[in-house]
């Protein structure tokens, strides 16, 4: 099962070599690792997506809250929360598909940001699910180039006792 | 503010000296008297009679003396180290770390320099085990910091106290390939609990301080600290504001009061329970605690390799080592008890064997100060995360007392058809006698240190330990080549002790150089090397799985008298069987180290063995065992 794990680290040269390495060391799967700055600049927010049965992600939250400077570990599973992606993707479209995938982009309340004579360069936010499908209809285009953030979450009000 | 009073001074004997202050003035004499010498304010009509006096010139010079103290960063790094309460180092010189050395000229520091940091890291760590303080090295940028690799991994796996700290190249040359420069914090990330590099001398008090903290408390374990040369070389006010800032690293102690219940309803209940201990134990200082409980609630006490020393093993509940060259007595009872108390332990591998068969009919409870060691490798029915002795007192006060005369008694069986045991009428000097001889003779008071292999599992097996922080061994990375320095380590921690170094022939050859160190400190270590002439462990493995092709674990060995003697140390050959209780009672009475190398029996077997994957109550042996029972 997919977990998104967030983690607030101290803002200190290392850190992110400290997880990624303990990441690496414990043989952990990371679908995506995100880092960025908080309200507090001496904290970064990093939140991670693991793959992993219970026990597996259990022993990542815990060993994650055992690196020094990692000050609070989260896990967002199965509690409300909001969760996106950004992607840039490139798409060729020549003048007669346009229309079409202007539609598609229209309906996937995406935003071109990009036009070029034979590509479009589209802007698509949202849950996970929604960017593997607007890929996936993309795909009879063409797809020349893809550029993804990976997950942040956050969770819903009245839901913030997540696991820690 | 404005208006005056008058103070009486109570020191005049005759008149009262009369001094008239303004309120202003009473408040910032206050002030001062409170110790207070900082001040964060904003000036305004109503304040300024009081920013008047402030900003006299008593209050300025008082001020200035206060913060006038500079020093460089090696001076602070030396005071740091006094401060908390490293008497004694371990180190090597090096290009950028000789303003450190500078200072260390004539520091009040006891400073020992090994041969090779390897060796250095090792001592300290050895220094740590025996003493239970800090052990502290010191290393130059590159090869230096390099050569702590294996000590540091070494510290990691065992848990041990250990700060480290390496020179680097100047600041502004990190990243350029200087010479002798390394990413040291990259290195040794994984094989410390934590690391960083100090960029700026004012960081430098505050992370020395930190380092000593998350070495030793929490589950211990070495902490790296690299210091450009040019930040020891910069100067610094101190103005002993540099608390400790670790907002991430929380230390818990106490077990959850419903957890230790629940652990003493189930010891309560418990038909055959054991208690299997780990070095968890030893460092916590948790061994009292320990024995009370197990003979309240008379509970038979199996030890991992570190936790040797735990509990005495000339106690009757005492099971002895477990595991892959654990005793058959301690093994088949973890196989058949109802309930299996891990205490700082952390079901090794070479602890369980086969994980999935590792006491199949017990109820766990585990004592860990460690989560994430908790259910990492076997599931946990009650976790109680916290430190030992902290848990082992609660727990003491709802155990209750059970007989449990039928468990006892089995367990009495199998602890007299399957001893630790070893053909004692054999005309070659078998490595088993000459353990159970040190053990006669320093009637099992020594510290023990070990290489690693076969002379590592027999020390475990044959010496009988009495109390913690006598037997030092590297246990989870099995370092070999640790127990010479790690002798030399504990002798400068305890002086008065008998340490012997019980090590093989080619662990010995890896760091044997550290002789030097023992000689040039007067350290009386007594090193016994159970010389085989093989790297025996291996060959064992060969012999028994790959068909006796003794593939490369045959290397010729130096005379290793001569080699002690030239080095300023005694040497003694052994190589007839009535020569080995004298040679040692001879070694026991030499001031300077000694080398003693006993010719042992040079295909000999450690018994039993679990095989790997095998549950560990499939050892084979036992056979041999009995037959020599
Ligand atoms: C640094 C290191 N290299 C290799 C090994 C693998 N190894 C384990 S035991 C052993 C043989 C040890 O030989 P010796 O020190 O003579 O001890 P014996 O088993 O003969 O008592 C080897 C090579 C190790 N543990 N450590
Ligand atoms: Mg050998």
């Amino acid at each position: 099962m997919k977990h998104i794990i967030s983690a607030l680290v101290e803002n200190k040269p290392g850190v992110l070599a400290h997880v990624a390495g303990m990441f690496a060391a414990r043989a952990f799967n990371i679908d995506s690792l995100v880092v960025g700055r908080t309200e507090d600049p001496k904290l970064s927010r990093m939140t991670i997506v693991v793959v992993g049965d219970d026990r597996v992600v259990e022993q990542v939250r815990k060993q994650l809250a055992k690196i020094v400077p990692v000050v609070k570990v989260q896990d967002f599973a199965g509690q409300p929360m909001v969760a996106r992606d950004l992607m840039l993707v490139t798409i060729s479209a020549p003048p007669e598909k346009r229309p079409e995938i202007l539609s598609l982009i229209e309906m996937f309340k995406a935003k071109v940001v990009d036009i070029g004579t034979r590509q479009l360069m589209v802007e698509v936010c949202g849950p996970e699910s929604k960017i593997e499908a607007f890929i996936d209809l993309c795909k009879p285009y063409g797809i020349k180039n893809v550029a993804r953030t990976g997950t942040i979450a956050m969770p819903r009000q009245g839901s913030s006792e997540a696991k820690s | 503010m404005c208006s005056h009073v008058v103070s009486s001074g109570a020191s005049a004997r005759n008149q009262p000296t009369i001094e008239y202050l303004t309120g202003a003035q009473i408040i910032v004499r206050t002030l001062l008297e409170l110790g207070v010498d900082t001040i964060f304010g904003y000036t305004g009509a109503a304040v300024l009679p009081l920013f008047d006096e402030i900003d006299s010139e008593n209050w300025r010079n008082i001020m200035a003396k206060k913060s006038d103290e500079t020093k460089t960063g090696a001076q602070i790094i030396v005071d740091t180290l006094i401060e908390q309460g490293a008497d004694t180092v371990f180190g090597y010189p090096g290009g950028v770390v000789l303003p450190l050395f500078d200072r260390l000229y004539d520091a009040p520091i006891n400073f020992i320099i090994p041969r090779h940091e390897q060796g250095g890291c090792h001592m300290a760590d050895a220094y740590a085990r025996a003493s239970g303080k800090v052990g502290v090295v010191i290393a130059t940028s590159g090869p230096g910091a390099c050569n702590l690799v294996t000590g540091l991994a070494t510290a990691m796996m065992d848990s041990v106290p250990l700060v480290a700290l390496t020179g680097q190249v100047r600041t502004d040359l990190i990243g350029n390939d200087a010479f002798q420069e390394a990413d040291t914090t990259g290195i040794t990330r994984p094989v410390t609990k934590y690391n960083c590099i100090v960029k700026d001398v004012k960081d430098l008090a505050r992370v020395i301080r930190e380092a000593f903290h998350i070495a030793s408390t929490s589950r211990p374990g070495p902490v790296l600290v690299d210091i450009p040369v040019d930040v020891q070389v910069a100067k610094c006010q101190t103005d002993g504001r540099n608390e400790m800032n670790l907002p991430g690293y929380k230390v818990s102690t106490k077990g959850h009061a419903r957890q230790i219940s629940a652990a003493a309803a189930a010891i309560n209940k418990s038909e055959r329970p054991v208690l299997y201990v780990g070095g968890g134990v030893v460092i916590a200082n948790a061994s009292e605690e320990l024995r009370a409980l197990a003979q309240k609630a008379h509970l038979p006490v199996t030890m991992t390799l570190l936790g040797l020393g735990s509990f005495d093993q000339n106690d009757p509940e005492s099971l002895d080592m477990l595991g892959m060259h654990g005793s058959a007595y301690a093994n088949y009872a973890v196989q058949e008890c109802d309930l299996l108390i891990a205490i700082g332990a952390r079901f090794d591998d070479r602890v369980t064997g086969k994980v999935k068969g590792f006491a199949p009919n017990a109820k766990i409870i585990h004592i860990d100060i460690d989560p994430t060691s908790i259910s990492k490798n076997v599931k946990v029915d009650i976790p109680v995360v916290g430190d030992a002795k902290h848990i082992l007192t609660e727990l003491l006060k709802e155990v209750e007392h059970r007989e449990r005369a039928e468990w006892f008694k089995k367990i009495a069986e199998w602890k007299k058809k399957f001893p630790f045991s070893y053909d004692r009428k054999a005309s070659t000097i078998k490595p088993q006698y000459v353990i159970e001889e040190l053990c006669r003779q320093t009637e099992g008071r020594a510290i023990v240190t070990t290489g690693v292999g076969q002379n590592q599992m027999w020390a475990a097996q044959f010496f009988k330990f009495h109390g913690p922080r006598h037997f030092i061994s590297s246990g989870g990375l099995g370092t070999m080549g640790f127990g010479l320095p790690a002798a030399v380590g504990a002798q400068v921690a305890r002086p008065d002790a008998i340490v012997i170094d019980i090590d093989g022939d080619h662990s010995f050859n890896m760091t044997m150089t550290e002789l030097s160190t023992a000689v040039e400190n007067k350290l009386p270590i007594k090193v016994c090397i159970l010389n085989n002439g093989y790297m025996g462990m291996v060959r064992q493995w060969q012999q028994l799985f790959y068909g006796r092709r003794y593939s490369k674990s045959y290397l010729s060995n130096p005379d290793y008298a001569t080699v002690a003697e030239a080095l300023g140390a005694v040497g003694i050959t052994v190589d007839k069987k009535a020569d080995v209780a004298g040679a040692i009672k001879k070694m026991l009475g030499e001031k300077k180290p000694c080398v003693v190398d006993f010719r042992v029996e040079r295909e000999e077997n450690v018994w039993p063995m679990v095989p790997a994957g095998k549950n560990i109550n499939e050892m084979d042996g036992l056979d041999i065992l009995e037959s020599m029972a």
